[in-house]
């Protein structure tokens, strides 16, 4: 093996390596769907956030149309103040209803969005007014038992 | 019992010390492998370019194993199109640069050891001593930044190759859509928290795992059998190195 | 200042084992200088002290006019490039071709393009009588092959000094005197001075100007070939003519034979 042939070999397993890096990055990665044009920001308060992350996605009938930036807790109220990025080609009028939804049963949690009627939009740094909170799960279990054990002695 | 356990102990402390000496010094007589970069790609082709069909294999069966078992578990929930998520995170996160990173010693890392140890063995080193030369700086140094700069190559393409073999389980075999497949991949994998964060493990593997190498083979006492024990404690003390590093480091990284 | 190399009442130990207690010799700058003596009694080791790889536990050391055991790194890398040491076992760098072993020194120290390299190592290989070698890897040669490399190898850069360890071991006759002669012209050509091991004590007394026994670690005789040739000194006397009884030990320090065969019933 001389001199030559190991530099190409080097060169072509650098140049693999690059290319993993870019297909890890574009294809599996959201380095490319990330990126979103001309965004500007919308804030939503929410009682409870359950598992919501930053950078999680923002739908609308399905279609991402921006990313959450930031989330906080509001020391005054005990909120949960979250930062949306919006994509820049969608608007959404005033009375839009954000909602905490869960991808499937162990999927990740994005916020949905439900436009109302209302003839003005949203404009950036508006707060979204109507919100609903994440679905706890176990809330949601022992509610439903309190209830069955509640009505248990009645029907009985 | 107690005393040789306790003597075990001082000797590794001492051996450690010792081992951040020889770090210390490597790192101090590296100028030379970047002067004259023909070294080092010569280390990179040996420890690189010849571990890559393992590597590009071993990567493979894992993606397709990620991809069955990963299937198996998720119908039952009824999230079958959470298993490009499921294989791309644990790819990049773990299984990519912590995997690469085991065969990485196996393969390459017992290969310097050997090597450097058999030099030693056969006066080599002595040699180029005595010829002016620092082993250190001209055989060392190249080997070390060698496996340094291979070892992420290496764990990015077994972590692409684990998802193509998902993506082979998953979409071709089983038939999952496609699309959602790799959207939902998409939707979760994050290139800086994820793919960035692994990149940086297997640079740090990459370290752990060269300087283990080097320095076993430049501290055998010269012997056959020496060699090939210094061999195997490279294999041994370099994989546990990985799996200790890797909880510290995610234990770091993906806290939140 | 005559003497390039000179040792005075040098001791050393590995770890508690004495090995040399009380070397004095001197190597006059021109002059190619034997040391003789049996298998085991610290010739090595004296080199590698020379070359400042081991450090001696008392005594001076100077070469070239400089304390070896006190210089720092550079000093002693400085000095190494004026001086260049034939390894017993050759040392040739196995992952390297014939050509580029003897070509490494060069491209080390010096910035020579390289079709002077070329040149130059063809010209050290044909002067060991393989020229004809120079692709072939050091584990394709023979023994005394080999050798005949790294004594290339070591003179690639002309030194000052030269130290060959048993250049003359696994060589047939013909080769023998070939490079005997090399080790001579060598010397004189450069004006360099030499120190050679060896036990070919009858090739040697040919081409050497002064002769040094060692034996137990300590200088025991030393002279010129001729007053060697004429010694009546018991321990030269054996050790030239090659005699199994006489004043130098054969065995390795241990106890007495009887004692440790019968040892082993009385325990
Ligand atoms: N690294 C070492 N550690 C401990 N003892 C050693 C070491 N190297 C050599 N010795 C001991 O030192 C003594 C001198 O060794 P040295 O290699 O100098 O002998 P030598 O005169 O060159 O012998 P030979 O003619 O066989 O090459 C030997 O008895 C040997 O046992
Ligand atoms: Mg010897």
């Amino acid at each position: 093996m001389n001199r030559t042939t190991i530099d190409l070999w080097v060169g072509i397993f650098v140049t693999l390596g690059a290319l993993a890096l870019v297909f890890l990055a574009l294809k599996v990665g959201n380095l490319s769907g990330g990126q979103i044009r001309s965004p500007y920001s919308l804030t939503a308060n929410f009682d409870n956030i359950g598992g919501l992350k930053a950078r999680a996605p923002v739908k609308s009938a399905g279609v991402v149309v921006g990313r959450i930036q930031e989330i906080h807790l509001d020391k005054q109220h005990y909120q949960a103040v979250v930062t949306i990025q919006m994509d820049g080609r969608y608007t959404f009028p005033k009375d839009t209803f954000a909602t905490i939804n869960t991808s499937g049963l162990l999927g990740e949690q994005y916020i949905g969005l439900e436009p109302g009627g209302d003839p003005d939009d949203l404009k950036p740094g508006d707060v979204i007014k109507k919100t609903q909170s994440a679905v706890v799960l176990e809330k949601l279990i022992s509610q439903f038992m309190f209830s069955k054990a509640a009505e248990g002695p009645a029907t009985k | 019992m107690f005393r040789l356990v306790g003597a075990r102990t001082i000797n590794t402390q001492w051996r450690l010390g010792v081992m951040a000496r020889f770090f210390g010094l490597l790192l101090w007589h590296s100028g030379s492998s970047f002067r004259r970069l023909r070294l080092t790609l010569r280390e990179i082709y040996f420890s690189g370019v010849l571990s890559l069909t393992i590597i590009l294999i071993s990567g493979l069966f894992v993606g397709m194993v990620l991809g069955l078992q990963g299937y198996e578990t998720l119908q039952r929930y009824g999230s079958e199109e959470v298993l490009g998520t499921l294989v791309a995170l644990s790819l990049v996160r773990e299984l990519g640069p912590v995997l690469a990173g085991l065969l990485f010693a196996s393969r390459a890392g017992s290969a310097v050891t050997a090597e450097i140890g058999l030099m030693k063995a056969t006066e080599q080193l002595a040699a180029m001593d005595m010829m002016a030369v620092d082993p250190v700086a001209r055989v060392v140094a190249p080997r070390f930044w060698g496996g340094v700069i291979s070892m992420p190559i290496l764990a990015l393409l077994f972590s692409a190759m684990g998802v193509f073999g998902g993506y082979l389980v998953g979409v071709v075999m089983i038939g999952i859509d496609s699309g959602s497949f790799w959207s939902q991949m998409q939707a979760s994998v994050d290139f800086r928290n994820d793919i960035v964060n692994g990149v940086i493990k297997s640079v740090v593997f990459g370290v752990a795992v060269s300087l283990v190498a080097v320095f076993e083979g430049f501290d055998t006492d010269g012997t056959a059998e020496g060699v090939s024990r210094a061999t195997t404690r490279t294999v041994v003390t370099s994989s546990l190195a990985i799996l200790g590093l890797d909880f510290i480091l995610t234990s770091f990284m993906f806290r939140g | 200042m005559s003497s390039l190399v000179s040792l005075r009442d040098v001791r050393f130990s590995y770890g508690n084992r004495d090995v040399l207690h009380g070397v004095t010799l001197n190597v006059p700058r021109g002059k190619l200088v034997a040391i003789m003596g049996g298998s085991g009694c610290g010739k090595t080791t004296l080199m590698r002290l020379i070359g400042g790889q081991l450090r001696p536990r008392a005594g001076q050391l100077t070469v070239c006019g400089a304390e070896v055991p006190s210089l720092d790194r550079e000093g002693l890398y400085d000095l190494r490039r004026r001086m260049s040491m034939l390894f017993q076992f050759g040392a040739l760098f196995t992952d390297l071709s014939v050509f580029d072993n003897v070509a490494f020194p060069m491209r080390e120290h010096t910035n020579m393009p390289e079709p002077i390299i070329r040149d130059l190592v063809l010209m050290k290989l044909h002067a060991v009588g393989l020229r004809g070698a120079e692709n072939l890897l050091p584990s394709e040669l023979s023994g005394g092959m080999a050798r005949r490399v790294a004594l290339a190898r070591a003179i690639a850069l002309d030194p000052e000094l030269m130290m060959y360890d048993e250049p003359f071991a696994g060589l047939d006759p013909i080769s023998l005197g070939v490079i005997g002669q090399l080790i001579r012209k060598l010397n004189d050509a450069l004006g360099a001075s030499s120190i050679v091991v060896t036990h070919d004590v009858q090739e040697s007394l040919q081409i050497v100007d002064y002769v040094y026994f060692l034996s137990d670690g300590k200088v025991v005789a030393e002279g010129t070939p001729d007053e060697i040739r004429t010694s009546e000194d018991p321990w030269v006397h054996q050790f030239v003519w090659g005699e199994a009884d006489g004043p130098v030990p054969f065995r390795y320090p241990a106890v007495p034979y009887e004692e440790a065969l019968l040892g082993v019933q009385r325990a």
